[in-house]
């Protein structure tokens, strides 16, 4: 296979990043909320993945897993949390939600 | 005997704890009781110390008695100690006698009060316990806590009657004026402690001898500060519009306060610090003229008046011109000399007032007065003998003596001078006139208004003795210090020289003789004056007075030659007008813009919370940007 | 090295779509699709075990329970209508914008290579294997903890209202 230096990794993983990061504040839906910070979590492993393949050792993938788990945790709890918000105001705008204005 | 010094201030200020705590619960005789005989006990103690202090004086003819000490504050060490010398017995006697006859007095007079009876009596005795403290001071600062304590004092008498706004402008005009005084002085004791190091009356004036050359600056200002102090409480030019209006009180605090005592300080403080004013000759010379023209302004300006408490009130300011003018050419035993007789005759004046106008249902019109001389005898009799004394009739009054010895001493003093001499003399014939018109309008003539009026008269005893003692005192008090061409008998001056320097007399050419049948002429004459004006015609005066520039002029000394009306120009109103403009208090504004601006934040902050998702987010996304814009850019 | 290319610009572009799609399930797949790309770049960075996991955890249960929601939520034709009224081009400025001054700062902390492009290691699932039970033992522990954690709160969490009356669940009062 051949190699890819790990630093073009980085550089996508930070394009991806942004892109995830446009995508949370841009749009008004809460599943695409939840939705783009999945992608902006999907860059986060891979900027790992690309450090651990620079050093050549498994700690680039442990710290993967373990976003992962992280990602599985906040993702089910995130889209139960929706469920109950849909319940409440009957919307997905995530605008409805603002009975904690100040 | 003399270690009961001490007891002299305690006792009345006892009083005053008392009837203050609980006066309202106790029977009017006792409290009465309590009031009177606080002062009355006072004064036979003095009377024990006088004795005592004059058949076995002490070393120096000064005893202090230090009862603790005060403040002691890296260096500033002022104690409360008590001194007495010639100087502050004469006082005290003055104060704690004729303060007892009037507080006798006042037992019965105010006894028709409904409520305040036990008030009145506490707030007397606070009155005279703090001027008992002021003439026995020894040191500036204990002085300066009597003489706030009399004002103090002033102000709740005057306004006694407090359920009257009127009562309590004039009680606050008072305070007031003489605060200006207050406040002169204040910064007269700062620089004499910051100078001379000490406040203690006696060292001051030994180290200000040997410190300040005569005529030095800094003596000229402390002495002019002290000046104004006295100038405020005695109630001299410039600060003199209090004191009239100071009769709305009942007549014994007029009688003790705004008479005898209160209204002396003044003439005190600069008797005690005597050598601060020979240090400084410019401010002594202003002094004299301090006193010749307030003995004049008020002289006239009591021709004027209706208001017979209002005249005597002129009158006063007028006598106490004389006091003035005696200590501005040098004649310091003169001046506590006519301060003593005085207290005796213009006591006694209001006093028979009093009765007058208790008498007529509180009348105080003189106009509306007339022919009670058969019908009021005491107060009749006890009027003429205090005129008289006032008016310094030749001979058989005291206050011939004491004011012909003034008059005497301004003209052979070297500080003297024939021009403040004609004012004494000018101001002796004003005195006369004013003095009679108030006896011919009150106590002879047909009355003149034609309605006819009930007259309670019936003085009892209470009112009888002090009346008659003052009388008494009026005639045969000046008897202690006879001039050398009726006797020779120099008691006073000799006991006074003690404490004050002896008057300098320069050789003159004229005799003292001419100089006292002159004086005593010329009150005569005032008399005959009166006479004509007020019993033989009325309508001479009447005449004048209805024609326009009459009436002008009448109005004008009237009001006091209008210094209310100037004060009120000058002063008065450009600061109510300041007020109004700062009623949004721009100070204020700034504390307030603090608090301003934390509100406009929060209003800005709140902004920041709307409530939506998407907007903190976004929040998140740019600090984080700008923080690791930090971090790249380190 | 082409290989990397073109799954580096499949990635990119499908995440773009996925973020910009009205349709809520076209823009899931776009999503699915971008993960698999970078599942591919995770094999050429030498971690097979990385990318196997990327397809089965993320794209296969996370994206499914995505789906499932969308499916109890979205209401049809209806919703993708609602998605298009609320996007506008006006919406996009800001967020492009931050997105831009991200990247920039974060290209200019990413140094250039240095070494010349040489045959990297590839890391087996065995290595990852020891190291899990070596030296991140605890890691391995707290995520269990994290995910009991999930397990419940999406549990209570899932519950229906009515069901949820019977239990002490704190409501907020409008």
């Amino acid at each position: 296979m051949t190699s890819v230096p790990a630093e073009y990794g980085l550089i996508l993983a930070a394009l991806l990043f942004a892109i995830g990061l446009a995508g949370v504040l841009a749009r008004r839906n809460i599943i695409f909320i939840l939705l783009s910070i999945e992608i902006m979590l999907n860059a986060a492993g891979l900027a790992f993945i690309s450090a651990g393949s620079k050093w050549g050792q498994a700690d680039g993938q442990v710290m993967f897993i373990f976003i992962l788990v992280m990602a599985a945790a906040e993702v089910s709890v995130g889209l139960a949390i929706v469920l109950q918000l849909f319940h409440r105001i009957r919307t997905v705008n995530s605008d409805e939600a603002n009975t904690m204005r100040g | 005997m003399l270690d009961y010094l001490w007891l002299i201030p305690a006792l009345p200020f006892a009083g005053f704890i008392i009837l203050a705590v609980i006066g309202a619960r106790i029977p009017r005789p006792v409290a009465a009781a309590i009031g009177a005989g606080s002062v009355g006990i006072s004064a036979l103690v003095a009377l024990g110390i006088a004795a005592a202090f004059i058949t076995a004086p002490p070393h120096g003819h000064v005893y202090t008695q230090l009862l603790w000490g005060w403040i002691s504050v890296s260096g500033f060490k002022p104690d409360i100690a008590l001194t007495i010398d010639a100087l502050s017995l004469v006082m005290v006697l003055v104060i704690a006698g004729v303060g007892f006859m009037i507080h006798l007095y006042s037992t019965e007079s105010m006894a028709g009060e409904k409520e305040g009876y036990s008030r009145f009596f506490a707030y007397m005795n606070l009155f005279v316990g703090s001027m008992l403290t002021l003439v026995l001071a020894d040191n500036l600062l204990l002085l300066y806590f009597g003489w706030e304590g009399v004002g103090l004092c002033s102000y709740l008498l005057i306004g006694f009657w407090y359920k009257d706004p009127a009562n309590g402008r004039a009680a606050m005009k008072a305070f007031i004026v003489t605060r200006v005084g207050d406040t002169a002085m204040a910064v007269g004791l700062f620089i004499i402690y910051h100078n001379l190091g000490t406040l203690q009356i006696h060292e001051v004036l030994v180290r200000a001898a040997q410190q300040w050359p005569a005529g030095s600056t800094l003596a000229i200002a402390a002495a002019a500060l002290l000046l104004g102090g006295a100038v405020g409480k005695s109630a001299q030019l410039p600060l003199q519009t209090w004191l009239p209006d100071a009769m709305a009180g009942p007549t014994p605090v007029s009688a003790l306060i705004h008479a005898a005592t209160m209204v002396t300080a003044g003439v005190y403080l600069i008797a005690r610090t005597h050598v601060l004013f020979t240090l400084a000759p410019q401010v002594q010379l202003a002094v004299a003229v301090i006193g010749a023209a307030t003995l004049l302004l008020a002289g006239i300006s009591a021709l004027t008046q209706w208001d017979i408490k209002r005249a005597l009130a002129y009158s006063t300011m007028s006598q106490i011109g004389y006091m003035f003018l005696a200590l501005g050419v040098g004649a310091w035993s003169a001046a506590i000399f006519h301060f003593m007789v005085h207290a005796f005759f213009k006591a006694l004046l209001f006093l028979s007032a009093g009765v007058v106008i208790d008498a007529l249902h509180h009348e105080r019109d003189m106009f509306k007065m007339g022919g009670l001389r058969l019908q009021l005898p005491l107060a009749f009799w006890c009027f003429l003998i205090g005129s008289a004394s006032l008016s310094a009739l030749p001979l058989i009054t005291a206050g011939f003596y004491s004011k012909d010895l003034i008059l005497w001493e301004t003209w052979t003093s070297a500080s003297g001078g024939p021009w403040l001499w004609a004012a004494g003399l000018a101001g002796a014939l004003l005195t006369s006139i004013y003095a009679f018109r108030m006896v011919f309008l009150t106590f002879y003539g047909k009355p003149h208004s034609e309605a006819p009026r009930q007259i309670a008269n019936h003085s009892g005893l209470r009112i009888r003795i002090p009346l008659i003692t003052l009388a008494v005192l009026s005639l045969i008090g000046g008897f202690v210090q006879l001039p050398e061409t009726l006797g020779n008998l120099p008691l006073f001056s000799e006991f006074i020289t003690t404490a004050l320097p002896a008057t300098v007399a320069m050789s003159s050419t004229s005799s003292e003789g001419t100089m006292q049948s002159l004086s005593g002429s010329v009150s005569l004459f005032g008399v005959f004056i009166a006479y004509i004006f007020f019993l033989y015609n009325p309508l001479y005066a009447r005449n004048f007075v209805e024609k326009p520039f009459g009436y002008a002029l009448h109005c004008f000394l009237y009001g006091g030659w209008n210094f209310d009306r100037l004060y009120d120009a000058l002063f008065v109103r450009p600061l109510v007008l300041a007020a109004r403009a700062n009623k949004r208090d721009v100070i204020d504004l700034l504390y307030r813009l603090i608090a301003l601006l934390h509100i406009v934040s929060n209003h800005l902050l709140s902004a920041a919370q709307s409530g939506l998702v998407r907007r903190y987010a976004f929040g998140i996304a740019i600090g984080a940007v700008i923080i690791i814009g930090m971090v790249v850019l380190r | 090295m082409t290989f990397f290319y073109i799954s580096a610009a499949v990635a990119l572009i499908s995440s773009v779509l996925a973020i910009s799609r009205s349709n809520a399930v076209h823009a899931l797949l776009y999503a699915i699709v971008s993960l698999l790309s970078v599942a591919l770049i995770f094999f050429m960075l030498g971690a097979p075990f990385a990318a196997a996991l990327e397809v089965v955890i993320y794209a296969g249960a996370i994206m499914v329970l995505f789906v499932f929601v969308i499916m109890m939520i979205s209401s049809g034709p209806g919703s993708t209508q609602q998605e298009r009224r609320w996007m506008n081009f006006r919406l996009w400025i800001g967020p492009s914008v931050l997105s831009a001054v991200l990247i920039i700062e974060l290209f200019a902390v990413i140094s250039p290579p240095r070494e010349p492009m040489s045959a990297k290691p590839v890391i087996e699932s065995k290595q990852v294997g020891i190291a899990l039970m070596g030296p991140y033992m605890l890691g391995v522990e707290l995520s269990s903890l994290l995910l009991t954690a999930g397990l419940v709160g999406a549990y209570h969490l899932g519950k229906r209202k009515d069901d949820a009356a019977q239990t002490e669940d704190v409501t907020i009062h409008d």
